[in-house]
């Protein structure tokens, strides 16, 4: 019988495999920032142990940083502390990192892929559950905590149980305004927060096939919203052209294409389980909930708790409806949202800031609500300088942002205050997530720009 | 890692689903550079509620968490499995965990254990009947045994080696370096690195 492509990857980094024991993985790259790694090279220095690999390991700072004054010292001296015990431990270490100014900086998810790092075949790791994101190469790429981290930096390997495989297929195209993100948010809906545990899922069918690079990040990103550790798509032209002409692209490129090429789900591969869904049905998707398996239709309503069938889920919608401070049968898009949040490693990218600047421009935001755009790394930055978007987003009475993890989880200035309510193309619509009280509701960019101008949740076509 | 065979502790009812990490521990805590001092944050939103259950005297020094389905999905923080046992948690028990939460939770000694939901459910009942009920988990045995009750729980062997031994992972994986050396010997040269750096 033939293999998927999730186990093929994984049987090419097989380093040891013993009875009753998990597999040894050895480890192509990993990714570090500074949250979830310096306990990690604590634990290094505690046992005068090196990092094995440092030319396989790449650092930069996220999570904390701040989005605007970034020439000055960051001003949360514990956020400080945390960048600068990362810079010390890569100066001791010998590890690369881009630090705040430095035009590699930015959202781990998306530095990767724009070095050219993240190629197919791969095995990448990083202290953050949506390394998923790299799977849209063709790569196995999961998140992992920091006793993990600590493991990989000291032996480039991880010793793993092989999980299942799930296909998802989705064929048939998508209606102009439904975006990669409408099409993972479905899925979370369809499968629930759980649907991938100890799985790693495939998306695999013609719609997929006809996202560009950076949608297919979107997707795979999300993977771990459905449970799934990680998410992959198998490699094909529109992947191989993203990667050709980037920093570190293979510079034998014909060795690596002749790989790349052999990876893919044989014909009479069997996956564990198959899921299907039609992308000429889809809607633009938006979360009203506090899992990011509690979304719908934009079209839809504010759903009755009373009429989940089942119990667990029953009383997970009454809470959410609380905490969100919804009422049952509203009209989703009669939803008035505060912040418009623009960013995040799911959407990032160059692409989303042109989708989102594409329904702004030459239009005012709403005089209610506020709108951020954080570029995913300063790179992205730059671009979208070069292409003037910068413009049309502060024209629009938007800010324009440096690059950082930001509103997405908070952890830095950017925050919502109690009560407020965001529309965000992010990832988490959990309780807090945004900031203490925050009330989130997860988005593509072009629901995010339409929501922003608007005032209420929308989609391009209400404008 | 403290080797773990056996414990007998009190368990707090968490009846909550898809308790995800940014509940255990919101990202406000994780700026600490240290694997301590984390308990001040766990589930910090919640604890504002004086009725949340943590908040409870007759919880005050349980260390068995029995949690609703789905427990630690989300991000991967581990910070999540040093706060619950920086609080003083040993055992959590739920019908689901999130794979990665799982596989910090049993890096790190805090052993999670995966129950029937319909048990969960009984477990929550007894405790909220009488909170002092004496809960046993035996590792040994894969075994938690309340009143009258012995629940069997699966966990893989090595695992469960692992925890009774206390062994660091990391020990164990060097053991095998002539492995990865031999791994790394045959790796294909188009394999990119991050040094030295291109741009």
């Amino acid at each position: 019988m033939g293999k998927t492509l999730a186990e093929k990857i994984w049987a090419e980094h097989v380093v040891r495999r013993a009875d009753g024991e998990p597999d040894l993985v050895y480890i192509d790259l990993h990714l570090i920032h500074e949250v979830t790694s310096p306990q990690a090279f604590d634990g290094l220095r505690l046992t005068g142990r090196p990092v094995r690999r440092p030319d396989l390991t790449i650092a930069t700072e996220d999570h904390n940083v701040p989005t605007i004054d970034i020439d000055k010292p960051i001003a949360d001296p514990v956020s400080k502390l945390q960048v600068d015990t990362l810079r010390a431990n890569c100066k001791e270490f010998g590890v690369r990192i881009h630090s705040l100014g430095d035009k590699d900086q930015g959202v781990v998810h998306v530095v990767g892929p724009q070095l050219g790092i993240t190629q197919p075949g791969m095995t990448i790791v990083c202290g953050d559950s949506h390394t998923s994101t790299h799977g849209a190469f063709g790569a196995l790429a999961f998140g992992i905590g920091t006793s993990e981290v600590e493991h990989v930096l000291a032996t480039q390997t991880l010793p793993l149980l092989r999980p299942k495989t799930m296909a998802i297929n989705v064929e048939g195209t998508l209606k102009p305004g439904v975006t990669s993100k409408d099409i993972i948010l479905a899925i979370i809906a369809k499968i629930g927060t759980g649907g991938g545990q100890g799985y790693v899922i495939e998306y695999r069918g013609s719609a997929i096939r006809a996202l560009s690079m950076e949608s297919r990040m979107t997707v795979c990103n999300m993977s771990i919203e459905a449970g799934a550790r990680a998410g992959l798509i198998a490699p094909d032209q529109t992947t191989f052209d993203y990667i050709k002409g980037k920093p570190h692209a293979p510079e034998d490129f014909d060795a690596a294409l002749a790989y790349w090429k052999t990876l893919f789900t044989d014909a009479d591969a069997k996956f564990d389980v198959e899921v299907n869904l039609n992308a000429d049905d889809l809607e633009p998707f938006v979360t009203w909930g506090t899992n990011p398996g509690q979304g719908l239709p934009l079209n839809g309503v504010v759903p009755n708790p009373a009429d989940f069938a089942d119990t667990e889920a029953r009383t997970a919608a009454e809470r959410a409806l609380v905490y969100m401070g919804l009422e049952a049968g509203t009209p989703l898009k009669k939803i008035a949202i505060d912040t418009v949040f623009l960013g995040s490693c799911t959407n990032g990218r160059i692409e989303d800031l042109r989708a989102a600047a594409d329904v702004l421009k030459g239009k005012k935001i709403a005089s209610s609500l506020r709108m951020l755009v954080v570029p995913g790394s300063a790179r992205v930055r730059l671009e979208a300088e070069a292409e003037g978007l910068d413009k049309v987003f502060l024209d629009a009475g938007a800010e324009w942002r440096n690059a950082g993890c930001s509103m997405c989880l908070g952890m830095n200035p950017d925050q919502l205050a109690v009560g407020e309510r965001s529309a965000s193309t992010s990832n988490r619509n959990f309780e807090g997530r945004q900031g203490k009280g925050g009330r989130t509701h997860l988005v593509s960019p072009l629901v995010a720009a339409a929501t922003a101008l608007r005032g209420t949740l929308s989609s391009p076509a209400d404008l | 890692m403290e080797k773990f065979i056996t414990h007998v502790g009190t368990g707090v009812p968490l009846r909550r689903s898809n308790v995800d990490t940014d509940q255990i521990i919101p990202a406000v805590y994780l700026k600490r550079v240290t694997r301590s001092g984390f308990e001040d944050g766990l589930f910090a939103a919640w604890r504002n509620d004086p009725e949340f259950v943590l908040n409870q005297p007759a919880y005050k020094s349980a260390t068995v968490l029995v949690a609703g389905a789905d427990f630690g999905t989300g991000s991967s923080r581990e910070h999540a499995v040093w706060a619950l046992q920086n609080y003083g948690f040993k055992v959590v028990i739920s019908s689901r965990f999130a794979d990665i939460f799982r596989g910090n939770s049993l890096k790190g000694g805090l052993l999670t254990i995966i129950l029937e939901q319909s048990d969960v459910e009984a477990m929550w009942e007894a405790i909220e009947a009488e909170p002092a009920t004496p809960i046993t988990v035996n590792l040994e045995e894969r075994t938690v045994s309340y009143g009258a009750k012995s629940l069997p729980f699966a966990i893989d062997d090595y695992t469960r080696w692992r925890l009774m031994e206390g062994l660091d992972d990391i020990g164990l994986t060097l053991k095998q370096t002539d492995f990865i050396d031999s791994f790394e010997k045959n790796r294909p040269a188009y394999k990119p690195a991050t040094l030295p750096i291109r741009s």
